[in-house]
């Protein structure tokens, strides 16, 4: 792995997506519009309050699994990923350099959300704004990082489509939104609370309601931050340059 | 038999004994060759014989069952291989939302080669004019092009093209052709797949495969004499009435050249 090859696969997943405006939009503006409709569904309730912190955590997190996965999906099928495999690049350079383009439109994919919750749909948030944006940052790194484990891990295009349920579903099931994770029967709230997602909507719970601590949030937050790394190191282990 | 890669010293690739299984089936069986430095080499077969497994498989991206595929000495899929070979897969593979020379630039930076060799490669693959264009834009021949032109960056010792003529138009195939030569005039060694049978007589020697296994492995004059024809296509029915193989040592033919 070099700084060299992990930071020109970076600028050019950055280049490729530039080329295509549309996508760039969808991107940065569908986790809002989301926010946007759960806000309007909820318009003559109180109901947006207690759940729209996690729905902060939700639709950025799920937008940037399925990009992700799908991007690295596209690398399989036109042969890149073969190619690049076949030449001096690390596997850690290429789930890293995505991992960092990926990121960077997370962050500005975020920043929007976060903004359009607060200001344009009226989450009340008692805690730090900043915190927030940290916690829902590492969330929407959390789907990267889960979407290039799931492309690496997968062997085949249709694997890579599957991974979507299994990663994803079971963890918005378990993550307090449907019911408080502490109401679920036992075996399922031990595993929610091993789920990444539930320390991410624990987390900007927390905030909104100014519950815990800063040192709380903190420790949630790298908690999010250590699967992510782990996510990345598993799947640069587990992507393939031999295949059937 | 004769298992003629012990006759072949200075091989850039010597495969012995082997073996690839997929989806349960043997694709390659007990396969043995030798690819000499510095020639062209055609792999000739129909599709379905095991051209692209095999040449996967000398790339290093291939799960292989058995068998031992060495290239320029060193075990296929060596890291330090990954500098001195090109491989050009049968689909052009480049990013279609980038520009030829985007790609090229990006592909420049991961094979570590200098920054002129862009240039050198676009002109050495007549890409010039098309030079700014996306990728996706460009006609089949012309995306064909760039993945060759990825393939000669950072101007690697072997080069595996995988029907890196087909669907071109008569004049650039020659012209293509014509770049092999001169490429294997530098050094270079290039195994070429391809099912188009007229183009073999532009190697120097030929692999003829069938079913996984090799019906030929001799030079191009070699192939001709042994089934007394003057047309490759009828040597390969001539070798398949036949029923044994034509596969004759590097240096017994290299004599005749």
């Amino acid at each position: 792995m070099t700084p060299m090859r992990t930071l020109a696969t970076a600028g050019r997943v950055l280049t490729q997506i530039r080329h295509d405006p549309r996508t760039v939009g969808l991107l940065l503006v569908v986790p809002s519009l989301l926010i946007g409709l759960v806000a309007w569904i909820f318009t003559d309730t109180d109901v947006f309050s207690d759940i729209g912190p996690a729905m902060i955590a939700l639709f950025p997190f799920i937008v940037m699994f399925l990009v992700t996965s799908i991007s690295t999906l596209r690398e399989r099928r036109s042969g890149t990923l073969e190619r690049l495999l076949s030449m001096p690049m690390g596997k850690g350079d290429f789930i890293l350099g995505y991992a960092l383009a990926f990121g960077l439109l997370a962050i500005f994919q975020t920043a929007i959300a976060v903004s359009f919750a607060v200001w344009v749909c009226g989450l009340e948030i008692e805690g730090s704004l900043w915190l927030l944006f940290a916690v829902a940052v590492a969330d929407a790194l959390l789907g990267t990082a889960l979407g290039l484990l799931a492309s690496a891990f997968a062997r085949s295009e249709f694997q890579v489509v599957q991974f979507m349920p299994v990663l994803v579903f079971p963890q918005i099931l378990l993550g307090g939104i449907f019911i408080p994770r502490d109401q679920l029967p036992e075996a399922l709230e031990i595993v929610s609370e091993w789920l990444p997602l539930s320390f991410a909507i624990d987390a900007l719970q927390a905030v909104a309601g100014d519950t815990e601590s800063t040192e709380w949030i903190v420790a949630k937050l790298l908690v999010i931050a250590a699967w992510i790394v782990g996510s990345i190191v598993l799947g640069s282990i587990t992507l393939r340059r031999r295949t059937p | 038999m004769v298992n003629n890669s012990d006759a072949a010293p200075g091989a850039a690739v010597i495969v012995e004994n082997l073996t690839v299984v997929r989806g349960g089936t043997p694709v390659l069986d007990q396969l043995s060759l030798a690819v000499p430095r510095g020639r062209i080499v055609g792999l000739l077969g129909p599709s379905g014989s095991g051209k692209t497994t095999l040449m996967r498989a000398i790339v290093g991206v291939q799960v292989v069952k058995s068998g031992t595929i060495e290239v320029l000495g060193l075990p296929a899929g060596s890291r330090a291989l990954r500098t001195r070979m090109g491989y050009v897969t049968q689909q052009a593979s480049v990013y279609d939302d980038l520009t030829v020379r985007q790609n090229l630039a990006y592909f420049r930076r991961i094979v570590g080669a200098p920054a002129s060799d862009v240039d050198r490669v676009i002109e050495r693959t007549d890409l010039d004019t098309v030079a700014g264009r996306l990728a996706g834009s460009l006609s089949g021949g012309q995306r064909s092009r760039v993945s060759l032109a990825a393939a000669l960056l950072g101007a690697p010792e072997v080069l595996v093209l995988d029907e890196p003529t087909v669907g071109l138009d008569p004049v650039l195939r020659v012209e293509l052709w014509g770049l092999f030569r001169s490429l294997a005039d530098d050094g270079a060694t290039l195994l070429i797949s391809s099912h188009v049978m007229d183009e073999a007589k532009r190697c120097d020697r030929l692999l003829l495969m069938r079913d996984g296994r090799l019906l030929a492995d001799d030079s191009v004059r070699g192939v001709l004499e042994v089934t007394g024809t003057d047309d490759v296509e009828q040597a390969f029915l001539r070798l398949i009435e036949r029923g044994e193989p034509d596969l004759r040592s590097t240096n017994e033919t290299e004599a005749q050249r």
